[in-house]
């Protein structure tokens, strides 16, 4: 049985407490330092399945701007989030777009899409 | 063209979307926004990464998107009149706005009230005197976020940022997510002024060095930037001879800092605070000139556009009681001092009269601090309001709102400090 | 087939563009020259923009002669070519009794030199004239007809003022070689193609003895003096002075100043550093205390919070310490503008005159029968009436778009500093003709846009615009996907 310690900041407030967390195969056991629950919380996830938002810009065909903002409409494993800004990169979509709408579905696979942050009228 | 309004706001930032939206729903019914770039939304448009908005809006927005809510509150609005692609010139006492824009020309605007919401701009090279050559590629960040993210360029490929405040932090991820090296970010101080969050995810995860107490002492290259010779400093922020070190680069980008852009309010005689660099406001945030409000980065640089849309609102509903002849009638006018450990206190004074209301402070400290804190409103030696804290920055404004009741009951100036222990 | 030209003027700046000028009044064929994308990108667009009084120089040398003429001419061509520059007058300040002498004696310098007006005033008097001055000035020499200036517009003017007479400038265009042909004219070999000439002017500035060399003389050389400067903001003037203000000059230079700018500005500086590269313009911490240090003598209180930028110019030594102007004396037709240093700004017109008199006789040339004295208007949206601003609008859309706001230029008069003569080719050459991209902001939110407008202009990409030098590409396109 592997069990590791490992120290990590909680990035929940200010605060930002420094947190140890004990990891026995994988699974953390124990969380201290943290001043709230959620910095166990966070602990627990940032070590064993961290995910990151990812923001990003794609080219945006007749609209006013030549870019178009974009976001993960949800959290995306943060081991792919380089992967997925790359693939981003050769997105092009055309105005007009309205914020929310999708410009890549379910982007490599990983079950979120990627949705435009604002919107871009056709010009 | 020549037209009276109630209300005329100088921006169309989040501040002055939100004080547009404010002073409609306290009754103006004419009001105008001047935005001076192709769209409104203001400086949010180029922050295309999230965080935004949690305060706010309850819920987590990226910039644009943050924007996005701003002015579609607004956008339909028949009592609120938007001009982009608009300079303003000049504002005058009387509350004239000289504004200026390709398609209307030269107009002459009356405005029962004005409200200034120009925002800040980024400090730059010269004013922290960086020596070395003057090549291309050295950019504030703001400049190259505005490439990267609405005009579709980058700056370079092998970067070195210089301040690790937020704005430095996100754009060390975006370049990296940009397919660009990130070489390090260099703080001067002993501390980063970031959220944690930004360190973490924003550093971190993309292996980037940050060296703290380090800056740069020579920027290299004659036409295009070649690298950077990087130095500790000492305490007091001087260079320590013998510690240089070489960064090879083709890009340095600059976050050192944000100024409040006051060209218009200088030119109004605004009494302005030597700290804030922003107009004195009173609880209103009315200026010292009658009728003229100011809110948001113009007044004093917030963390979070969260503020200012909540500052903007306090202006917005003022400036429109303004307008509408039901504000006045300030029988008590008291300062707000700053005690120990509180660098700045927005508002600087409090103009009471019959009416009065809950008020909230805005502050920042004038250094870290940790422990058991204890944020104290005194008036005439009594302490009339306190707060405990556990952790002060400099870098993140404390904001606490003084209870209705407490506000009536006062009579002689405020003073605020933070305090070690109890 | 390359060109072919009467004259060839080697170096396009201060110097190099008032001779074209000159030249261009004669019925010869002129081309200039110029290794940078733009005019003026040498020591003319760093240094003290001071247009000296000539009380410095000792009497009888070149230096005090063109000085002394120069100041005379630039009085006489400021409104004839809309030149930028404020007669303000020059004070040089004493605070010992030592330097009280010395300035007895730089009067009388003066007036031997020729120059008019100058007074001795006690520090009282000073003060009263520049009230932020040091209670440590007990004595100053004032120079009436001193002056400050714009020294990129006044070489914009000679430029622009050349081509209305038919001169032609070439920019981005280096010399690699000069065969000078027994007296038969010049072989001038540039990265633009060949010119044969029969007259070279060499005034290449700091490069002017190596320009020389290719030519076969080797008579002298330059040495490259650094001078660094801190600028201030405009809103930093009430503490700091309306004119000119020097200490008492040292050996070698007339010290760190503290002086105004025609646009509103401050500035402190130049130190003197010898160094051996002649491209340099390295900024130094060391050299920016020097220059703190120095102004503090003159103005105590110095505003450091307001100062917006720095820079350093080289200033061109000859061996002789004093200017080389005339035909060389080994070369039949090559003519030497070197070691132009101060007071080179202020002695431009003056060896320009000398040096288009010489070639003139030398080629037989006469006067063009019909002279263009002026250069195009250009309109300053700023400085323009109500009325006049909304015709200049109705007349063109583009004048009522703000696109520097720190100094109030629109988008019109940017897209003329482009489509002029000798227009702008690059963000900082936008910058020197209509100052978008000078104020508090340095161009923090005017840049992207002032790149956008020349990337149109010019008729190439965004990635093709460059700040200033030859290869300062700004920005790049966004690397493509799925690449590392």
């Amino acid at each position: 049985m592997a069990t590791e310690t490992k120290v990590l900041n909680c990035i929940n407030c200010p605060l930002s407490c420094e947190l140890t967390a004990t990891v026995e195969d994988g699974v953390v056991t124990n969380v201290t330092g943290n001043f709230c629950p959620r910095g166990a919380q966070y602990a627990k996830e940032e070590l064993t399945a961290p995910t990151r938002m990812l923001t990003s810009t794609v080219r945006v065909k007749g609209g006013r701007l030549p870019l178009i903002p974009v976001v993960s409409a949800k959290k995306l494993p943060k081991g792919r989030v380089v992967e997925c800004a790359e693939a981003l990169r050769s997105v092009s979509v055309a105005a007009p777009v309205h914020v929310g709408d999708v410009v890549a579905a379910n982007i490599l696979g990983l079950g979120v899409d990627i949705v435009a942050s604002r919107d871009m009228e056709a010009v | 063209m020549s037209e009276l309004y109630d209300v005329i706001i100088v921006g169309g930032g989040p501040a002055g979307l939100t004080a547009a939206l404010s002073a409609q729903q306290n009754g103006a019914k004419k009001i105008l926004v001047l935005e001076r770039d192709r769209e409104p939304g203001g400086i949010l448009q180029q922050c295309v990464h999230n965080g935004f908005g949690l305060h706010h809006f309850k819920e987590e927005l990226t910039g644009p998107g943050y924007a996005q809510r701003c002015y579609d509150l607004v956008k339909d609005l028949p009592e609120v009149e938007i001009l982009v692609d608009t300079m303003v010139l000049e504002v005058r006492k009387d509350k004239t706005v000289r504004a200026v824009s390709p398609t209307r020309g030269v107009m002459e605007l009356h405005g029962k009230s004005v409200v200034l919401t120009m925002g800040c701009r980024e400090r730059t090279r010269g004013a922290i005197r960086i020596p070395g050559t003057r090549p291309a590629g050295v950019y504030t960040a703001g400049a190259a976020q505005r490439m990267v993210n609405m005009e579709g360029y980058i700056p370079g490929r092998k970067i070195v940022i210089l301040g690790s405040g937020d704005i430095g932090l996100i754009m060390a991820r975006r370049m990296s997510l940009e397919g660009c090296k990130v070489q390090a970010v260099l703080e001067i101080c002993p501390f980063s002024n970031g959220l944690t969050r930004n360190i973490v995810q924003c550093l971190n995860d993309y292996d980037i060095p940050l060296h703290l107490s380090h800056t740069i002492v020579a920027i290299h290259g004659k036409d295009r930037v070649t690298g950077v010779t990087v130095a500790k400093v000492d305490e007091k922020s001087r260079p320590i001879p013998g510690t240089e070190f070489e960064i090879d680069c083709d890009t340095v980008l600059l976050s050192v800092g944000l100024i409040p852009e006051n060209e218009l309010s200088r030119g109004l005689g605004l009494q302005m605070h030597p700290l804030t660099s922003g107009p004195i406001v009173d609880q209103r945030r009315e200026t010292s000139e009658p009728g003229i409000f100011a809110a948001g980065n113009v007044v004093h640089v917030h963390d979070l556009v969260d503020f200012v849309s909540d500052e903007a609102e306090i202006a917005g509903k003022f400036a429109a009681k303004a307008a509408l002849g039901a504000g006045g009638g300030a029988a008590r006018d008291l300062a707000v001092t700053t005690g120990e450990n509180i660098r700045t206190c927005v508002p600087q004074h409090l103009r009471l009269g019959a009416e009065t209301e809950s008020v909230r402070l805005f502050m920042r400290v004038t250094q870290p601090l940790r422990g058991k804190l204890k944020l104290k409103v005194e008036s005439g030696g009594e302490e009339v309001f306190s707060k405990p804290l556990m952790i002060a920055k400099p870098s993140e404004m404390i904001a606490v709102d003084l209870p209705e009741a407490k506000v009536g009951a006062l009579t002689s100036d405020l003073t605020v400090s933070l305090t070690e222990g109890n | 087939m390359g060109r072919q030209a009467d004259v060839v003027v080697i170096g396009g700046g201060i110097t190099g563009t008032a001779t074209l000028a000159a030249l261009a009044r004669l019925d010869l064929s002129c081309v200039l020259t110029e290794k940078e994308p733009d005019i003026a990108a040498g020591t003319t667009k760093a240094n003290s923009a001071v247009l000296h009084a000539g009380f410095d120089a000792p009497t009888g040398s070149m230096k005090a002669k063109m000085n002394v003429e120069g100041n005379r001419l630039y009085h006489e061509l400021q409104d004839e070519l809309g030149l930028d520059i404020q007669w303000t007058g020059s004070l040089v300040c004493a605070t010992t009794e030592e330097e009280k002498a010395q300035i007895e004696e730089l009067k009388a310098r003066g007036e031997a030199n020729g120059v008019p007006g100058m007074e001795i005033w006690d520090g009282d008097k000073a003060r009263a004239k520049e009230p932020n001055l040091s209670a440590a000035v007990c004595s100053a020499l004032w120079a009436p007809t001193a002056g400050i200036c714009w020294p990129f517009g006044m070489a914009e003017a000679f430029a622009e003022n050349a081509l209305e007479n038919g001169a032609e400038i070439l920019r981005d265009c280096e010399v690699t070689g000069i065969r000078a042909e027994d007296g038969q004219g010049f072989t001038i070999e540039t990265t633009q193609g060949t010119i044969r000439a029969r007259f070279v002017v060499n005034a290449a500035g700091v490069f002017a003895d190596k320009v020389a060399a290719m030519a076969g003389d080797t008579s002298f050389s330059i040495h490259p003096r650094k001078g660094e400067y801190i600028l201030f903001d405009k809103t930093a003037q009430d503490k700091m002075v309306r004119g000119i203000v020097f200490p008492a000059p040292t050996q070698t230079t007339k010290g760190i100043l503290v002086c105004a700018t025609t646009h509103g500005n401050t500035f402190v500086g130049p130190n003197a550093q010898e160094q051996d590269s002649r491209d340099d313009t390295a900024v130094t911490t060391a050299g920016m205390d020097e220059i703190i240090a120095g102004a503090k003598k003159l103005v105590p209180e110095l505003p450091m919070g307001a100062s917006i930028t720095e820079f350093a110019g080289i200033r061109a030594v000859s061996d002789t310490n004093d200017f080389i102007v005339g035909e060389s004396k080994t070369v039949k037709g090559l003519y030497h503008a070197a070691g132009i240093q101060s007071p080179g700004l202020t002695s431009a017109p003056a060896i320009a005159r000398l040096l288009a008199e010489e070639i003139a006789k030398a080629a037989g040339a006469k006067a063009k029968a019909k002279v263009v004295k002026g250069r195009p208007a250009q309109p300053i949206f700023r400085e323009l009436s109500a009325e006049e601003q909304a015709a200049l609008i109705k007349k063109d859309a583009r004048y009522g778009r703000i696109i520097c706001r720190c100094e109030t230029i629109t988008e019109g008069e940017i897209v003329d500093a482009i489509k002029r003569p000798c227009g702008a080719r690059t963000v900082d050459g936008v910058k020197r003709r209509i100052r978008a991209g000078m104020g508090r902001c340095q161009g923090g939110f005017c840049g992207p846009r002032v790149i956008e407008i020349l990337s149109r202009e010019l008729g190439i990409p965004v990635p093709k615009v460059r700040k200033d030098g030859a290869d300062s590409y700004m920005y790049e396109e966004k690397l493509g996907g799925g690449r590392k």
